[in-house]
């Protein structure tokens, strides 16, 4: 079933562009260049914030992260290891994504764990830089409920990725 | 971000030294920084390709169709800010685009529904359905997990995309309990 949502969505996608008499080959290949700059952007802050996260692993902090905090994230069903993922993900798009793919890396893609990960990071969002660019941008000072709400929503998030994954893959 | 990166570097120096792994410390900074070229570039191939599609999906008008299926759904949630209507087109596209991870589209909407909704409610509080609009936007709805699925494929996973379900049950309960929240919490706070 999931096999097939990504190749038939591209299909989908250029039925319409040859019905609507769209170029197809330029958009797409525009829309490629775009890509390109996408990962331009995302490896100078990768390479500094992956160091740092190897670092943190080959010392065994991260390790012993995971083991300090285990009693209360098993109590909810968060796997420990993830711990230092939840913590940046809030604050940092690159950070997270360096944490969730050493993760991934370490513990092998398609293990219980890197699926975690993987999910984790699929499904939230960096919610300070978020809302730090929307109440900025408007110049609010009283955030009221939309703090603790938005962090309802990322806890709700990593205890339902692990929970997900516990359930479709066992 | 400058005290994360202080913090997370001291940690393992200081680890290290007390673990007596700091041989493997030192060996990970330069294994790190490779580590991060080469997922940059396992990535560059998936990530291209899906911003490829969804360039022909936005030319292609698929964008906009989906936009105005959706905004029945985002009526309810914004009463009011609906009341203007290029507010409501503002808060559907940001919507829209969220869901099919088209960030470069979704800021600048976003922000100009943020802007309109300020105007009409006026002051320096949030009002409560700009704080609706902050948890759409920071509990990432998103129908295809692209970047994710790009690194676990680079990483040798079978079936990169497999996890999809697990990410929309995930996504559709953090963003309803964010909005619950939300909902809640206006009752409490002025």
């Amino acid at each position: 079933m999931t096999a097939l949502i990504v190749p038939a969505l591209i299909v989908a996608t250029a039925i319409w562009c040859v019905y609507r008499k769209v170029d197809l080959f330029a958009a797409m290949s525009a829309g490629a260049a775009e890509g390109l700059e996408v990962v331009r952007r995302i490896l100078p802050p990768l390479v500094v914030l992956l160091t740092a996260i190897t670092m943190l692993r080959a010392s065994g902090a991260l390790d012993a992260l995971a083991h300090l905090l285990s009693p209360v994230l098993t109590v909810i069903g968060i796997p420990p290891e993830t711990a230092p993922l939840i913590f940046l993900r809030p604050f940092s798009g690159s950070g997270a994504l360096a944490v969730g793919s050493e993760l991934m890396k370490n513990f092998g893609p398609d293990s219980t764990l890197g699926r975690t990960a993987a999910v984790m990071l699929g499904s939230t969002e960096t919610t300070f830089y978020v809302i730090g660019v929307y109440f900025g941008a408007q110049n609010i000072k009283k955030t009221r409920h939309a703090v603790p709400a938005a962090l309802v929503a990322d806890l709700t998030g990593f205890i339902m990725a692990a929970l997900t994954v516990r359930i479709f893959f066992g | 971000m400058a005290y994360i990166w202080l913090l997370m570097s001291a940690a393992a120096v200081l680890f290290g030294a007390a673990n007596g792994t700091l041989n493997a410390v030192s060996a990970a900074v330069t294994e790190g920084a490779g580590a991060a070229v080469t997922l940059c570039i396992g990535i560059t191939g998936a990530v291209c390709l899906w911003s490829a599609v969804m360039e022909a999906m936005k030319q292609s008008g698929m964008l906009r169709t989906l936009t105005n299926l959706l905004r029945p759904l985002l009526l309810r949630i914004f009463p009011q800010s609906f009341l203007n209507s290029d507010c409501g087109d503002a808060i559907s596209l940001n919507f829209t685009a969220n869901l099919l991870g088209l960030g470069n589209a979704a800021t600048p909407a976003g922000l100009r529904a943020a802007t309109l909704m300020q105007r009409m409610h006026g002051g320096n509080a949030a009002s409560n359905e700009m704080c609706r609009l902050i948890v759409l936007n920071t509990a990432s709805v998103q129908l295809i997990p692209a970047t994710v699925a790009a690194v676990r494929a680079s990483l040798g996973s079978a079936a990169p995309f497999d996890i999809i379900p697990c990410v929309w049950i995930t996504s559709l309960c953090s963003v309803a309990a964010g909005l619950l929240t939300a909902f809640a919490l206006e009752l409490f706070t002025r």
